[in-house]
């Protein structure tokens, strides 16, 4: 609207006066955050939040041990109010196994980036998966390395530019991208695997139902659990914020297609 | 809620949300993911930190779409006990520009 | 993952007059029964010559005691778990020989960041490895303990020493050990095993206290917890770690042996098994009248300076034996700071294994490299 319409505009600086109950506050419990420096139109802070309100829902926050990778959303790693471990670039799989592993009563979480999981750290997720550690391996999937400045990883997609293939991504200079849950799911020791995107209310709460499941299986004992989200990078991409979850849905999401692509624990409980 | 038409004159408003002005950072992703359509970016008003945030019209239903959706935490979203007519506003023309 | 294997029961422990039960154990197996002993329940490590054998050992008893061995797939994840373990307060240790710690150290350098224990065993190829260890083969400025056993019984000990060293100072300790420890059997007392859990430490994480408004957080960038996400105060965070590793290296006491220094004319230091032989060579040459003497440093970190500055003093020249091109001699020369010429006897010596066995470690060669010392110094 125009500055001259604003009388239209409705009161929100401070709560309501009519009688109402709060049904979502600023940030769930979890997160101490006020505001925080990553990118206007970032979908990582939507995950996270998304994330620890499942912990929530779940009453998992006093089991829970979350190992972060490097990447932005470690901007998350010192104001969580889960207990937090932080690993190296890539190497958030094996110590989230050793924390399991040490203690099988906690809930291991390990919270990482494309660039993190698929590029310097395949192996690490792909050995964690194939022996059935207990554990959940979290993606925040914006197909580049956003902390360094947007650069190629092993997910983005073919034509999309970057700072290191400002043409587009070419299979023969550059090669194919990795789709990771996919590669993932056809390993015997992963129990549930699954692929989302914060780019709409829509697919957060899908997001949501998918980490309640993944979790579920770890507390289960079911084994191996991989979420992979898809979030936006605006600054990443080269776009305007509000053309980030089109672009998310038109390019990643055509690649790396949303779905559960694997429950060993179909037809044993409750659905989600 | 576009167009010239002449639309209802009251909507059923079953909620309302309180906006962290200085916490947006003028991404509008709530403006797209709001499913009434009742929030309008500002247009030249800007919070301290030089960016445009939203405002709220009436229709909210309290679905929490924006505060699920807004990543840098600027809504408090509430359900009122009894929903309440109010009435819409009229659409203009630049309206949420 | 290993522990497949049934658990076989070892022979009971023989009896010594002395009271203390002694085993007949190669240096593998006992320095795998030290940890335990010393009570490490978490253990990840990857097969590499000759650290073979304490993974094997460790994955074949470690289970039996309510501990954990895993053979993880590459020395970094195996690092990885260790870190991990670590961070959870269970007493942890990994290792391997040189070539596998080259992959492992941006962990151990980020594991000393973050403040926590870890016992790190480099079952080494030769002594080529002092400079990793010492200085930190890792980024950036941290340092570690690092005890040298000169043979089985004294690795025993340092292990057991090792723990307590790690837990007291919040930081990874080295063991630095040799192909020879490793194969060379021993009657050796084990020592006491440590039963039941040592009490988790404040600092570790079980997930507990999440949700109380004061999670912990284990982190290398810093684990002060920060609201409104003002990021990590690293420069803060780095002086700590200063000060921290300059009050361990001055709260821990340097250890070395040494033998016929009083008069020595010369004395030779060298670390780990060669220590054994220079001794044998230097009791051979005192046999003759040659005034000669030996200092064998036990930890490398904190170097023992002023027992060889000690030893140094009236000597006409210091030896310096080890198994690479020299690397230890530089820590020598500063010990001695100019109050006697420091000559380096050592030099590369593998058999065409590689792993380790040097052809030159013969009391007849070591006896010939200290008298032409002894002769060019007169």
């Amino acid at each position: 609207m125009t500055d001259a319409d604003r009388h239209h505009a409705i009161a929100t600086g401070a709560p309501p006066t009519r009688p109402a109950r709060l049904v979502d506050d600023f940030t769930p419990a979890l997160v101490d955050v006020g505001a925080h420096h990553l990118c206007p139109g970032c979908g990582e802070p939507i995950a996270v939040r998304a994330l620890m309100e499942v912990i929530e829902d779940l009453a998992l926050e006093r089991k829970t041990i979350a190992v972060f990778g490097i990447g932005c959303y470690t901007a998350f790693s010192n104001n969580l109010d889960v207990e937090v471990l932080q690993a190296l670039h890539g190497r958030a799989p094996s110590v989230a196994t050793g924390v399991k592993r040490a203690l099988p009563d906690t809930v291991a979480v390990t919270v990482q980036g494309d660039g993190d999981m698929v590029s310097e750290g395949l192996q690490e997720v792909l050995h964690a998966a194939a022996r059935g550690e207990s554990i959940t391996c979290v993606m925040l999937n914006n197909g580049v390395f956003g902390e360094t400045g947007g650069h190629m990883t092993a997910t983005t997609v073919l034509g999309q530019r970057t700072k290191t293939s400002l043409e587009g991504r070419d299979p023969v200079a550059h090669g194919r991208p990795i789709l990771l849950a996919d590669l993932v799911a056809r390993l015997d020791g992963a129990a549930y695997v699954a692929r989302c995107a914060v780019n709409s209310a829509g697919n957060v709460a899908r997001t949501k139902k998918i980490l309640r499941r993944a979790l579920e299986t770890q507390t289960a004992g079911a084994g191996f659990s991989l979420v992979e989200i898809l979030t936006m990078c605006p600054t990443g991409w080269f776009i305007e914020t509000q053309d980030a979850p089109s672009y998310l849905d038109d390019n990643l999401g055509a690649v790396h297609t949303g779905g559960v692509l694997k429950d060993l624990r179909v037809g044993k409980g409750p659905p989600p | 809620m576009n167009g010239g038409g002449r639309g209802p004159e009251s909507v059923l408003v079953r909620g309302t949300v309180v906006i962290d002005v200085d916490a947006c950072k003028g991404c509008e992703l709530c403006i797209d993911a709001c499913p009434p359509g009742v929030l309008v970016m500002t247009g030249h008003d800007v919070n301290a930190r030089g960016y445009r945030y939203p405002l709220l019209v009436a229709g909210c239903t309290a679905c929490r779409a924006c505060s699920q959706i807004c990543p840098d935490f600027v809504f408090q979203v509430y359900k009122f006990d009894d929903p309440v007519e109010l009435p819409v506003a009229p659409v203009a023309p630049g309206m949420g520009t | 993952m290993t522990g497949a294997a049934p658990v076989v029961p070892d022979p009971p422990p023989a009896q010594s007059p002395a009271g203390a039960p002694r085993r007949f154990l190669m240096g593998s197996a006992a320095i795998a029964e030290a940890m335990i002993g010393a009570g490490c329940r978490f253990f990840a490590g990857y097969p590499m010559t000759p650290f073979t054998e304490v993974l094997e050992h460790m994955a074949r008893r470690l289970p039996a005691v309510g501990g954990v061995c895993m053979n993880a797939e590459s020395e970094l994840e195996a690092v990885g778990m260790a870190w991990g373990a670590a961070a959870t307060g269970t007493p942890a240790a990994t290792g391997s020989t040189g070539q596998g710690l080259s992959l492992m150290q941006e962990s151990l350098a980020e594991i000393t960041m973050a403040r926590l224990p870890l016992v790190v065993l480099n079952m080494a190829r030769g002594q080529g490895d002092y400079w990793q260890a010492t200085r930190g083969g890792g980024h950036g400025d941290y340092r570690h303990i690092v005890l040298a056993p000169g043979d089985v019984a004294e690795a025993v000990e340092l292990v057991r020493t090792a723990f307590d060293l790690a837990a007291a100072w919040r930081n990874p300790v080295l063991v630095f050990g040799d192909y020879y420890l490793a194969h060379t059997a021993r009657s050796v007392s084990i020592g006491p095993e440590a039963t039941g859990r040592a009490p988790r430490p404040a600092w570790a994480l079980t997930g507990a206290s999440g949700g109380s408004g004061h999670a912990k957080l284990l982190s290398f960038l810093g684990s002060a917890k920060q609201r409104d996400n003002v990021g990590y105060d690293l420069s803060t965070h780095y002086a700590d770690c200063a000060e921290h590793t300059a009050r361990m290296l001055g709260g821990v006491t340097p250890r070395a042996e040494h033998g016929f220094t009083d008069d020595a004319e010369v004395v030779v230091v060298a670390f780990g098994t060669p220590g054994g032989y220079v001794r044998a060579a230097v009791r051979s040459l005192r046999q003759e009248g040659v005034a000669v003497g030996w200092v064998r440093p036990v930890t490398l970190v904190p170097f023992p300076s002023a027992v060889i500055a000690d030893a140094a003093h009236g000597t006409r020249a210091v030896a310096v034996y080890e198994n690479n091109t020299g690397q230890m001699v530089d820590d020598v020369r500063l010990a001695v700071l100019g109050a006697a010429p420091v000559e380096f006897i050592g030099g590369l010596s593998m058999d065409p294994s590689g792993f380790g066995i040097a052809p030159d470690l013969d009391v007849g060669v070591l006896r010939r490299r200290i008298l032409d010392v002894v002769e060019r110094h007169r």
